[in-house]
This record gives C-alpha cells, structure tokens and sequence, in this order.
C-alpha cells in the first residue's frame, strides 16, 4: 500500500485515500483530511471523531451511522449536517479508520 | 441425555436438524426446535409471486414435514433466554433448558422503524413490501392495477435479507411493464443508502450498467428520514424528496426481538459471533446459524447452506471437547433475475468479491458469473426443486461449502484485458 505525506508525517492508505495503520492518526492529520473533503472541524466534529476512535479500539470495525447513533448519541440526521452527503464514508475518513463495509 | 435446542425453524434451523440428528447419537442426544408459526415458505418465491410466476400455495409447506422423526416440534414464541442459566423462557410459560443452544430466528422486515411507512392510509395500498407472503400477494395486485406514474424501488438501510432481491425486483418491473405494452408510462426509480447499484466494485459497476440499460434512474446515498403520507414522499436525512405513486420497500430489516430482550444483540437485534465458527463472542454453549448473527456476509439461505455445512463438522468437534476446524469463509452464490427469462450468477466470499467468468458444476456444464444467461435462469427456477428436496433436509449438493477461484477472473486479469482491448 501508498505511503503519502499528510501533516508533516507519512502514512500508509488504501486506494482510496484511507488510512490503514490506526496508530499513524493524529489530530493534525484529521485536520488535513477534514479539508479535502470540506469540512471545517467544529468541537460537535471532535466529539463524534474521538468516539468513532473509541468505539474501533472496543468493536474492531468501523461504526455504522446507526451505531454512532444509538451507542455514540449523535443522530443520524446531525450526521448528515456534520458530514454532509456520505456521512459514514466522511467520518471514518477523517478518523482515520476504514471505510465501513457496507455489508453484502 | 444432552439437550441441543434451536430456536427458529427457517431455512438455516430446519437444515441444522437434518445436519445434526444424523450426525449426533440418538440414544444420547435429544434435539428440540421451536418455531412460532408452521408455515415454511420459501422465500426467493416472494421475489417471482409479484409478476405471476408462482402461485403462493407453490410457496408455502408446513414447516414439521421437514424436521426428522427424532427432532421435538414445540409451536410456541420465545419470551427471552437466560444464557447464564441456559434457559429459555417461552411466552405460555414453559421454560426450556438446553446443554447447547442454537438461535436461527432470522431478520424481519420492520416498517414501523420509518415514520410514515407503515401508515394505514398507504401501507398495502400505495406502499408495499415483497419479502412477506402478505406483501408479495398485495403487490401483485397492485402491479396488475398499475397503469403508469412512479414506481420507486428503494431499500431503507444496510443490511437487508438477499441483498440483490431489491435490483432483481426492478429489473423484473421493467420486463414487466414492457410485455404489458405500458413501459414508456412507467418511470423506475432505484433509491439506495449505497453509494451505487451494489456494494462491491465490479459488480455494482455491472449492474450499475444494467440499470442504465434499461432506463432505470439510480438515486444513491439516500438515508430515508421519514415517508410523507400526505404527498406520498420519500423525505431522506438530508432532505432530499422524491415523490412516489407505488412504492416497493424494502424496510429496516432487524433480529428478532426475544434477542434484544435477552440482552445478546446488537442495536440491529444481530448476535456477535467468530465468522469462522459462529460460537456466540460471549457464550460457549451458544451458536448463531443464519441471518441472526452479525457476521459480514449476505443474509441469505446460500450462506447459511454453506455456513452449516461447515458448522456440522465442527460441532461434533466441539461437543466432543476438540478444537473446531472447519472455518468458514463466508461463501455465497445466487442467480439474479434480470428480466426476459434471463439471469445473472454471482459467487463470492469474505475476502474476494463477485467477479466475473464461469462458475464450474457437474453434469449442467460451468455457468457465467456476472453476465447474463437463460441457463442461470433455469439454474434460479430449478432452485425451488433443490431447496425443498435437497437443501433443508441436509443432503449432499455438489458445490463445495468454500470458495474456488477456479474459472474466476481475476481483477487485475479484467484491467489487463480492459487495456488491451483499448490499446
């Protein structure tokens, strides 16, 4: 897999531009990424940020937008504000995370 | 005696029976299944009953003729398990208790999680869904009445039961509404939370192709918020609206309740689980067999046939106090209906995605992936012979439970083609 610079630091990513190695994330590099898909971190951001972190250490995998519902208490409709168009895709970006499989 | 219980006598627990009472000794082992109603139906039917080609009398059995004689019947509902007990507390208050446990109460289609769906002012008259027996027959006589407007496909959240059923359906309309002569009336509408036709690459771009083909406009990324019943609306999180005059639903699919109620599922009502052995994450004498358990891989009996297969062995390993070693791989396979008496067959696994080529098996010669054929159609009409007579009483199919590569072409073998082509 790519390794690219983000931040001053190299990490590893998918083609798709996600992160791969949980460790490489840093509040700096989540910055960057919030741009390149034009988000502006508000502190609301952060909040659902660090819990989708949290919640990969616990499950694994990365949450759904109706786990970041019901287990994070963030609605699926502030998601959408926040995050808007594709919030699942956009906020496991930005944390660092994998894509959430989108189950077959 | 040992007491093995399952609870749920669908397609994956009336196979675990048949699997088991061969395989375990009877003077030993008493195995019990419980069930809330008699009535097996068979499923992929649902898909077909719309557009006239099954009758629901060819689609229902009653569930206890495929159970062997040894197996005990209990028609009841299950009020909730006490797994550190292990018991299980039905609704008329008989408690049942088990050595092993294995739950196989599916998913279920749940209109009533969408504001809106549900309402009886539009529930069966201009919004249906297929994958119940009463939805199914209410559709085809909405379809039979149906003389032009919009008619929307749409699926409310992932995961859903045969997660290809909802593009077949539409497909099917378009076959449909074309032999009626009304086509041009007619505009189709598939409305997804997916990012396109389907979730992995090549086939959604496949697919994705076969919609444009058949003028079907494709409306991605659509989280429903609510259905508006005044104006007959689809409203999404994002406040995206699409008006509708029928609409095919597919609705929050979820597991039974008696697993919320007993503490052991996600907030989709799915039991964790190992993927590889489908032993409960947090209980040893509990397994999950079906759409039940929060495994990545398609809800569907394909995957359970396949899964139980494998589970078989290993429970016979596992109750013997052995290592289990048959994992699985999370192996499926299914025909999809693409109209005009052609189908569509896919063949897939955890870690390798649908690809194209052929897919090899005895005597009916190799079938296409990925591409559309009469002899897939056939292969999906055979299907119902397969699934009461060979399927759920366990018996001998010749596809192996994992996946082949054989016949398969490769992704980076499709790019190289693709370039050489263009070159």
């Amino acid at each position: 897999m790519p390794t690219i610079e983000i931040a001053g630091k190299q990490v590893t990513v998918n083609d798709e531009g996600f992160l791969t190695v949980y460790d490489e994330w840093s509040e700096d590099i989540a910055k960057v990424l919030a741009a390149q898909v034009d988000i502006e971190l508000t502190p609301r951001h952060w909040e659902v940020i660090h819990f989708l972190r949290e919640d990969f250490k616990k499950e694994g995998e990365s949450s759904t937008s109706r786990h970041t519902q019901t287990v994070g208490g963030f609605p699926i409709k502030e998601q959408f504000v926040l995050f808007p168009k594709k919030p699942a895709k956009k906020m496991s970006y930005i944390a660092g995370l994998p894509k959430p499989k989108g189950c077959v | 005696m040992k007491k093995l219980l399952v609870l749920g006598g669908g397609t994956a627990g009336t196979i675990v029976v048949n699997k088991l009472a061969r395989k375990l000794p009877k003077d030993s082992w008493e195995i019990t299944i419980v069930d809330q109603d008699s009535q097996h139906i068979y499923q992929p039917g649902l898909l077909l009953l719309p557009f006239g080609t099954y009758e629901p009398k060819q689609l229902v059995k009653k569930r206890q003729s495929y159970f062997p004689r040894n197996v005990n019947f209990i028609s009841a509902r299950v009020e909730r398990i006490n797994p550190e007990d292990k018991k299980v507390y039905l609704e008329d208050s008989r408690i049942l208790d088990y050595d092993y446990l294995v739950i196989a109460s599916g998913t279920t289609p749940r209109p009533d999680q969408t504001p809106g769906m549900n309402d009886p002012r539009l529930w069966y008259k201009s919004v249906f869904d297929f994958y119940t027996l009463e939805g199914s027959i209410a559709l085809r006589n909405a379809l039979k009445e149906f003389t032009g407007g919009r008619l929307i496909v749409h699926i409310s959240e992932m995961p859903i039961k045969c997660p290809v059923a909802p593009l077949e359906f539409i497909f099917l309309a378009n076959a449909y509404f074309k032999k009626r002569g009304i086509r041009e009336k007619v505009e189709l509408v598939y409305v997804t939370p997916l990012e396109g036709a389907f979730t992995k690459p090549v086939s959604s771009q496949a697919l994705g192709e076969m919609l444009d083909q058949r003028m079907i406009t494709l409306e991605p990324d659509f989280v429903i918020e609510h259905i508006d019943v005044e104006t007959k609306t689809l409203v999404s999180m994002d406040e995206r609206e699409i008006p509708f005059d029928l609409l095919v639903t597919i609705p929050v699919n979820m597991g039974a309740d008696f697993v919320a109620r007993s503490g052991l599922g996600d907030e989709l009502n799915y039991i964790p689980v190992s993927k590889r052995t489908f032993l409960s994450e947090n209980f040893d004498s509990i397994f999950v067999l079906g759409d039940a358990s929060n495994i990545p891989a398609s809800k569907a009996g394909s995957v359970a046939h396949f899964a139980i297969d494998l589970f078989a062995e290993n429970f016979v390993e596992y109750v013997q106090g052995k290592p289990m070693k048959h994992d699985f791989d999370g192996h499926a396979n299914c025909f999809i209906e693409s109209g005009d008496r052609k189908a569509l067959l896919i063949d897939f696994n955890y870690d390798v995605e649908p690809l194209t080529g052929k897919f090899p098996i005895p005597v009916i010669g190799p079938l296409s992936l990925l591409k559309e054929s009469y002899l897939n159609h056939l292969g999906k009409l055979a299907f119902r012979w397969i699934y009461w007579n060979i399927l759920l009483k366990g018996r001998y199919l010749p596809i192996p439970s994992l996946m082949s590569m054989a016949g398969k072409v490769q992704v980076s073998i499709m790019e190289k083609e693709k370039q050489d082509a263009h070159n």
